[in-house]
C-alpha cells in the first residue's frame, strides 16, 4: 500500500491548484477525482470570471482570497499559459435607488483593497457599451475573464508533469484515521497519506462524514447558463452585471464575454436537493433571455448555441440568506484533515491564493523541500486563426497535422486534437478533447468534428469505440459496430 | 504560400459543387478547381446509401454513392482539379481564396467563385430542449455518417425528433441494423419529409409517427435514459397532462438544416433572412460581383436532382463571368415573397428572359393559385392542385425588360382558390 505525504480529494480548481503548489516541493502527492477528467464539477460550469473582490463583505475570507487571487492571476497566466483577458466589468444601476447600491458596493470594494473603482454615468457607459441601457454604473477595471477549465487544466497538468498522481474515475468510498495516517478506500484500491485535503466541492460533507460528524450542511444551488453564437460577440466588450439580488447570496444574471469569443448569459439561482442535478430547465432558459433583454434591448432572439448549468456549493440555506464565508481549516477532531468547505464564487479567482494558504497549513506538519527539477509547462494553445501566414506555413512544414482542420467552427487542427489526447492526465474522453482545444464548442456543436475526433482516437490512440465516452465513465458514445472492419 | 491562378474556384465538393464545376468546365472554363474540407468527394452523398437519387434528373434511381460517383468520374474525365482535406479560411471580395491543408497554405486567385458549402444540421439548442446533457444525442446526419461510413452503431433504442427526410431515412436504416426505433416525433401537424419517405421509411416498418408532438425533456446523466414527449397546441406549446416518457438510449435530431454561410458573411455578401442563403439574381450571382451560390448553402433543397440542376445553372454563369462575358447591369427588380410564400429565389432580376423561380409556401394547401404581380400588373398566374412547405415549387416565368425597369417590386403570392 503506497503511502503518500498528501492525498487530495477532488480535482476541481481548488484541488488542482493545491496539487500544483505542493508539486513544487519534494512530496508524494495523490489526487482522487471521481470524474473522468479534472474540472468536472462546479469548477467547470460557472461564468469564468476573475473577480475583483467588490462583492464580499469586508474582512471575509472570500474578500481576502479573492483580492489576493486576483493579483496572482496575471503572472500565473504568463507562466502557465491559460488565456486571460482583463476586460473589466460594469455593475449597472437602472435607477437612483440602485445607484445608491452601487455606491455602497464601491465603498466595500475600496475597503477590500480593490483599486480604480469608478462610478460612471450613462453617457460614459454608452461610449464603451453602446448596446447597454442603464442609469449609472460601477466600473471595475480589475475584473477579467478566463476559461475555467483551461485554468484548472493548467494547474493539474503542471502538477502531473511534476509527479503528482492524478487518479481519474476514482471514488473515495471510505476513510479511516489509523495511527497518524489516513487510510483511503477507493474503487481503485486502498491508499495511505499523512495529510488529507478535502477539496471535494459539493461532496465535501460526505468526505468529512467518513471521519467525524460534520458540523455543517451543504445546500446545492443550481445556476443555468446559455451560450451565444460568436456571431454576436460584438454585443459587448466588458462584463455587465446587475446589482446583486437581495436574497440568495448570489450576483444575479449577468452577461459575460468568454475567452473563446462567445457571450454567456446567466446564472440563475435555484436551491435544489440533488447536487448532481445539472439540468437545464425551460423556465430558467426563458428567464435568462428575458433578463438579458432588459440589459440589452437589442438582444438577438435565436443566438443560443449551447446551454449548461453548474451547482454552487453553499454553506448557507436560503432561510439564512444564502451567504456564508469559506471555511478553510484543519479539523480539530481529526488532525491532518484539511477541509475546504463552501468554496463557491469567487472560488475560481480565490483558488491560487487558497492553494498558498493550504500549503502554509500543511508546512506546519510536513517539511517542505523545494523540488530541484521542478518544471513549468506553458499550456497555451495558439489557434491557427491567430497565426501569421508564415507561422502557419512553417508549422505545417514541420508537422503536417497543423494543416488538417477537423473542427470547422473553431478552426481546430488535427495537431491540436493530438496534443489534447496526449495530455499528461490521460483524460481521453470527447469532453477532455473539447475542454483542451475547443473542438466541438462551436455553432455546429460537434456535427462536423465528432467523426474526425473518433477516427483519430481509434486510429492514432487505439481507443476501442466501445470504450469511448462523452464525459463520465458510463456516458458511452457507441454500441459496437454494425459489421467488423476489414483490413484492406 | 502556394499560389494558384484559376478560372473558376468552387468551394465544396458535394453534389452542388460537383455539378457547378462540371457545368463551368462544359461552358468553356479551362481551369476549374474544387476545394473540400473532407477527405472524400461527394459531400453528404456517400453516406446516403438509400436509392431515389437521379429519378427526376436522369430518369433512373441511384444510391447516393452511385450518384456522386457518376459526377466525380465525369468531373475527373473533364480534367477538373480537386483539393480535398482542404479548408477555406478566407474569402476575399477580389476573388481571392486562402485555404489550408497539410501541404501548406494556399492563395488561390480565381476569375469567378461558386459557393457550394452546403448546410449544417440544427442542434438541440436551436430548439432549446430542456433537461440533462447525456451522451446518446446525435443529429440524424451525424448518426447516418457513423452507421454508413464507419459501421458504428450509435444506439439501440432510438427516438427521432423531426420528420424531415434525413430523420425518416435514418429511422429505416436503424431498423435495418437491428435497433428499436420507438417513434418519430414531429411538432407540426404534418410530416416534414417527402410523402413517399413517410410511407417507405415509417409505415412499411410500423414505426409510429407522433404528429403535433415534441420532446419536452431529456433525462440521463451519463448515457441517455429517456425522453419525454408531449402533445402541442396550435401555437406549438406543450399541452399539460399529455406527457409521455419513452425509455431510450438514443435521441436523433432531424430538426432542419441551416445553410452554411460563414464565408459569405466574411465579405458581407447579402443574405436572405428567409432562405438563410445569399441573395442572388437570375444567374445565381450573389451581391458580390463574380461570386455565385448554389446548392444547400443557397437554399435547402428537397432533392439532389433539383439541386444539381440549379448548381449547373450557377456553374454556367460563373464560367461566363470568368471569361469576361458577364453582363453588368445596375438596373434590377427585387423579387418579394408575399402572402403565404415562405421564400422565393432569385431575390432580384437584372436581365429579361425566361427566369426559373424556386419558392416554398408557408402552409399546406389543397388547391391554391400562385400569382406574380408587378404593381397591379399580373405577370403570372398558375393553379396548383396542392402545395406543401416540404415541396419546393419551380416555375418558369417570362420577365420582360419593362418589368425590370418598372419601379415596382415583383411580388409572389399564394391565394386560396
Amino acid at each position: 500500500m503506497k503511502n503518500f505525504h498528501v492525498a487530495i480529494v477532488g480535482a476541481g480548481v481548488i484541488g488542482s491548484s493545491i496539487a500544483w503548489e505542493l508539486s513544487k516541493n519534494d512530496l508524494d502527492v495523490v489526487v482522487f477525482e471521481k470524474g473522468s477528467d479534472v474540472c468536472s464539477g462546479t469548477s467547470k460550469a460557472n461564468s469564468g470570471v476573475v473577480h475583483s473582490g467588490i462583492n464580499s463583505p469586508v474582512s471575509s475570507l472570500k474578500a481576502r482570497f479573492c483580492v489576493e487571487g486576483n493579483k496572482m492571476i496575471k503572472p500565473l497566466s504568463d507562466s502557465l499559459g491559460f488565456s486571460l483577458k482583463m476586460i473589466g466589468k460594469f455593475v449597472i444601476a437602472k435607477n437612483e435607488y440602485e445607484a445608491k447600491i452601487i455606491n455602497n458596493i464601491k465603498k466595500i470594494g475600496q475597503e477590500n483593497g480593490v483599486p480604480d473603482l469608478e462610478i460612471v454615468d450613462e453617457n460614459e457607459i454608452k461610449t464603451k457599451e453602446p448596446n447597454i441601457s442603464c442609469y449609472q454604473a460601477l466600473w471595475v477595471p480589475t475584473a477579467g475573464i478566463i476559461s475555467p477549465y483551461e485554468f484548472t487544466i493548467a494547474f493539474a497538468e503542471n502538477a502531473a508533469i511534476n509527479n503528482v498522481n492524478f487518479l481519474l474515475n476514482t471514488n473515495v468510498k471510505d476513510l479511516k484515521k489509523k495511527d497518524n495516517n489516513f487510510e483511503i478506500k477507493t474503487n481503485r484500491g486502498v491508499f495511505q497519506s499523512n495529510i488529507l485535503v478535502n477539496a471535494a466541492g459539493l461532496n465535501c460533507r460526505e468526505i468529512v462524514s467518513y471521519l467525524e460528524e460534520p458540523d455543517f450542511n451543504i445546500y446545492p444551488c443550481r445556476g443555468e447558463y446559455l451560450v451565444l453564437d460568436k456571431e454576436y460577440s460584438d454585443l459587448l466588450t466588458s462584463m455587465i452585471y446587475p446589482v446583486p439580488p437581495k436574497e440568495l447570496g448570489v450576483l444575479g444574471v449577468h452577461i459575460t464575454p468568454t475567452i473563446e469569443g462567445n457571450i454567456l448569459l446567466g446564472p440563475s439561482a435555484e436551491y435544489i436537493n440533488d447536487s448532481e442535478d445539472k439540468r437545464s430547465t425551460k423556465k430558467m432558459m426563458k428567464t435568462l433571455l428575458k433578463e438579458a433583454n432588459e440589459i440589452i434591448p437589442i438582444f438577438p432572439k435565436k443566438a443560443v448555441i449551447s446551454a449548461y448549468s453548474g451547482i454552487r456549493c453553499k454553506l448557507a440555506s436560503p432561510n439564512e440568506g444564502g451567504w456564508a464565508d469559506y471555511r478553510i481549516e484543519e479539523s480539530k477532531k481529526t488532525p491532518g484533515l484539511i477541509n475546504l468547505l463552501g468554496i463557491e464564487s469567487p472560488g475560481l479567482t480565490a483558488a491560487p491564493a487558497i492553494a498558498k494558504e493550504v500549503l502554509r497549513m500543511i508546512s506546519k506538519s510536513l517539511k517542505m523541500r523545494p523540488k530541484l527539477n521542478f518544471e513549468t509547462r506553458n499550456i497555451r494553445n495558439i489557434n491557427i486563426s491567430e497565426m501569421s501566414s508564415k507561422k502557419k506555413s512553417d508549422l505545417i512544414k514541420k508537422e503536417n497535422r497543423w494543416g488538417r482542420i477537423v473542427c470547422r467552427c473553431e478552426n481546430i487542427t488535427e495537431a491540436e486534437i493530438h496534443k489534447a489526447l496526449n495530455n499528461p492526465l490521460k483524460a481521453q474522453t470527447l469532453s477532455a478533447v473539447k475542454y483542451r482545444c475547443r473542438a466541438g464548442m462551436g455553432r455546429c456543436q460537434g456535427g462536423f468534428c465528432t467523426q474526425h475526433i473518433v477516427r483519430i482516437m481509434e486510429e492514432d490512440f487505439n481507443i476501442n469505440i466501445n470504450e469511448m465516452n462523452l464525459k463520465s465513465a458510463n456516458s458511452k458514445l457507441f454500441y459496437g459496430r454494425t459489421r467488423e472492419k476489414k483490413n484492406d | 504560400m502556394i499560389n494558384l491562378d484559376i478560372d473558376v474556384a468552387v468551394i465544396g465538393a458535394g453534389p452542388a459543387g460537383l455539378a457547378a464545376a462540371i457545368s463551368a468546365r462544359e461552358n468553356g472554363s479551362k481551369d476549374v478547381l474544387v476545394i473540400d474540407r473532407n477527405s472524400w468527394l461527394g459531400g453528404i452523398l456517400p453516406q446516403c446509401i438509400h436509392d431515389g437519387f437521379g429519378v427526376e434528373e436522369l430518369g433512373t434511381s441511384l444510391t447516393g454513392p452511385e450518384y456522386s460517383e457518376m459526377y466525380i468520374e465525369n468531373a475527373q474525365k473533364l480534367g477538373i482539379d480537386f483539393l480535398a482535406k482542404t479548408m477555406v479560411l478566407e474569402l476575399k471580395k477580389n476573388l481571392e481564396i486562402i485555404a489550408i491543408n497539410n501541404k501548406g497554405l494556399y492563395k488561390i486567385n480565381a476569375k469567378s467563385i461558386v459557393l457550394a458549402m452546403g448546410c449544417r444540421e440544427k442542434t438541440r439548442w436551436n430548439v432549446m430542449i430542456p433537461g440533462d446533457r447525456p451522451s446518446g444525442i446525435y443529429t440524424a446526419g451525424v448518426a447516418q455518417g457513423f452507421i454508413n461510413l464507419y459501421n458504428i452503431m450509435v444506439g439501440k433504442n432510438v427516438v427521432i425528433l423531426g420528420s424531415g427526410d434525413v430523420g425518416l431515412i435514418v429511422a429505416r436504416r436503424l431498423k435495418f441494423e437491428g435497433a428499436n426505433v420507438l417513434g418519430v416525433v414531429e411538432i407540426l401537424p404534418y410530416a416534414g419529409g417527402l410523402p413517399r419517405n413517410v410511407v417507405q421509411c415509417l409505415d412499411d416498418y410500423d414505426i409510429p409517427l407522433y404528429l403535433n408532438h415534441t420532446v419536452t425533456y431529456i433525462k440521463g446523466r451519463e448515457r441517455l435514459e429517456s425522453v419525454t414527449i408531449s402533445q402541442v397546441d396550435e401555437n406549438k406549446n406543450p399541452v399539460s397532462g399529455t406527457d409521455k416518457e419513452i425509455k431510450c438510449d438514443t435521441l436523433l435530431l432531424s430538426l432542419g438544416l441551416i445553410p452554411e454561410n460563414e464565408l459569405s458573411k466574411q465579405i458581407d455578401i447579402e443574405l436572405d433572412g428567409l432562405t438563410g442563403g445569399p441573395v442572388v439574381n437570375q444567374s445565381f450571382e450573389t451581391t458580390v460581383s463574380g461570386i455565385f451560390a448554389c446548392g444547400n448553402c443557397l437554399q435547402v433543397y428537397d432533392t439532389v436532382d433539383i439541386l444539381s440542376i440549379g448548381a449547373k445553372h450557377a456553374g454556367k454563369y460563373a464560367a461566363k463571368y470568368a471569361s469576361g462575358k458577364n453582363m453588368i447591369s445596375n438596373c434590377f427588380v427585387n423579387v418579394i415573397a408575399g402572402k403565404e410564400v415562405r421564400y422565393v429565389i432569385p431575390q432580384m432580376i437584372s436581365k429579361p428572359g425566361k427566369i426559373l423561380f424556386n419558392l416554398r409556401v408557408e402552409n399546406p394547401k389543397n388547391s391554391a393559385v400562385l400569382y406574380i404581380f408587378s404593381g397591379d400588373y399580373e405577370v403570372f398566374k398558375k393553379k396548383l392542385p396542392w402545395a406543401y412547405p416540404s415541396n419546393m415549387i419551380e416555375i418558369e416565368v417570362n420577365i420582360t425588360e419593362d418589368i425590370i425597369k418598372s419601379d415596382n417590386d415583383l411580388e409572389v403570392t399564394i391565394d386560396d382558390r
